[in-house]
């Protein structure tokens, strides 16, 4: 069968590229999932939204994406991410902290930082 | 005697800390190219990613972005120039505002008046000095960027281009960088950021037939997105280029300062040793007068 192609990238370094079998992820419309011989698509993917990739040895990778795009063209999956973090590398106490902190002030910038904090927790796998 | 052998040692010591310092900045600088170019390499996947995505949207959208679209009458550019915050770099800050200069000039010549935006503390003294108007100023990170300073600085041009003119706004944006060519050749650059010349691909040989894109939610939207994306990595990708060449001018000039007290130094150390041997031989020809004159004297 078909393989996936993935790069993630940040726009300061290439995040995780590999092979995969399935990739998910929320985009503003919803989830969205693919396998290979997906249509070709571009998508706006959600703030705080959570990427998830399942890698042609079954592992699962899991990473917190804030403002991006995702492209597939051809068993070509390309994740462009202004900032996303592995879910092995999320600290979650700062996350929570951030999350709390976040919560506390109530105006547009604090609400973006929710997102992103909560995005990391869900990542991370503890919300 | 031997005041001109102290002032020459005192001259030789003095260059000497001198040289100790711009050798050592030499090196900090050659370390910090290495790190610079490392950085924008490691830019380059997003950026080949966004450009083929920007490419792909624009190519399929119907009808021109606002940000595509150039304006009917131009009578606002904005000129962001990236310079250095410190000097100790050779020409480096100087070539890139000649360049801007002639970019400001050029748009004069249109009749479009230009407006200043400003990278490095360089550029800012420059324009202060003259009194000169300035837009937006960023200062304190040329060496060494970050991704959220690229966005500030892509987030505020692109208010002033959405805009309208009678408010402050802009037409049209330039971003004068330095271009990193290698370790010694560093050129300053115009890039036309807004509109955005987006390179339009029809099918060709080379890659097939476009691929036909579901877009999520909307073309349109999906451009929306992306566009002030690629903006922000075309400030970002300017931003890294300048501080690699901005290492790589100040290891030039500083290399070039060691070589030259080193230069001096000889020079200076012949003069001493002259003088020296002169002391000497007055010394022993007072010597022998004086004995003679003893001698003479009985």
């Amino acid at each position: 069968m078909a393989v996936l192609t993935v790069s993630l990238v940040a726009p300061d370094r290439e995040i995780w590229s590999g092979e995969a079998e399935f990739v998910s992820a929320k985009t503003t419309e919803g989830e969205i999932g693919i396998l290979p011989s997906h249509e070709p698509v571009l998508a706006l993917i959600a703030d705080g939204a959570v990427v998830r990739i399942t890698t042609a040895t079954k592992e699962s990778i899991v990473v917190a994406v804030h403002g991006g795009f995702l492209s597939v063209d051809s068993n070509k999956v390309t994740v462009l991410a202004q900032t996303a973090e592995m879910a092995a590398d999320i600290d979650v106490v700062r996350a929570q902290a951030a999350l709390e902190r976040a919560r506390a002030t109530m105006d547009d910038k604090a609400a973006a930082a929710a997102r992103r904090a909560e995005a990391r927790l869900r990542a991370a796998g503890s919300l | 005697m031997g005041a001109q052998l102290r002032v020459y040692r005192g001259r030789i010591k003095s260059v000497k800390a001198t040289k100790k310092i711009t050798k050592a900045m030499e090196l900090i600088a050659s370390s910090r190219i290495v790190k610079a170019q490392q950085r924008v390499d490691a830019s380059l996947p997003y950026t080949k990613a966004l450009v083929a995505a920007v490419t792909a949207a624009a190519s399929n959208s119907p009808g021109a972005h606002p940000l595509t679209a150039p304006a009917s009458l131009r009578r606002r550019a904005a000129v962001c120039l990236i310079t250095a915050d410190r000097g100790l770099a050779g020409g480096y800050s100087t070539n890139a505002i000649k360049e801007a200069e002639g970019v400001n000039s050029y748009l004069r010549g249109d009749s479009v008046t230009p407006v200043a935006y400003l990278v490095g503390r360089k550029g800012v003294s420059y324009y202060r000095f003259r009194e000169r108007e300035i837009a937006a100023q960023w200062t304190g990170f040329t060496d060494q960027p970050t991704f959220e300073d690229a966005k500030a600085i892509a987030d505020t041009l692109l208010d002033a281009f959405l805009k309208p003119v009678e408010e402050g706004g802009v037409d049209e944006i330039h971003l004068v960088y330095t271009e990193f060519v290698n370790m010694v050749v560093q050129r300053p650059v115009t890039k036309r950021l807004l509109p955005i010349l987006v390179e339009e691909k029809k099918a060709d040989e080379s890659t097939g037939v476009l691929p036909l894109y579901e877009y999520e939610p909307s073309a349109e939207s999906v451009l929306d997105g992306l566009l002030p994306q690629y903006i922000t990595n075309v400030v970002w990708n300017a931003l890294l280029l300048s501080a690699a060449s901005e290492h790589a001018a100040r290891r030039r000039a500083m290399k070039s300062a060691t070589d030259n007290a080193e230069e001096l130094i000889k020079s200076l150390t012949r003069l001493a040793n002259q003088a020296r041997q002169a002391e000497i031989t007055q010394e022993i020809s007072e010597i022998v007068g004086g004995a003679d004159a003893l001698a003479s004297a009985k």
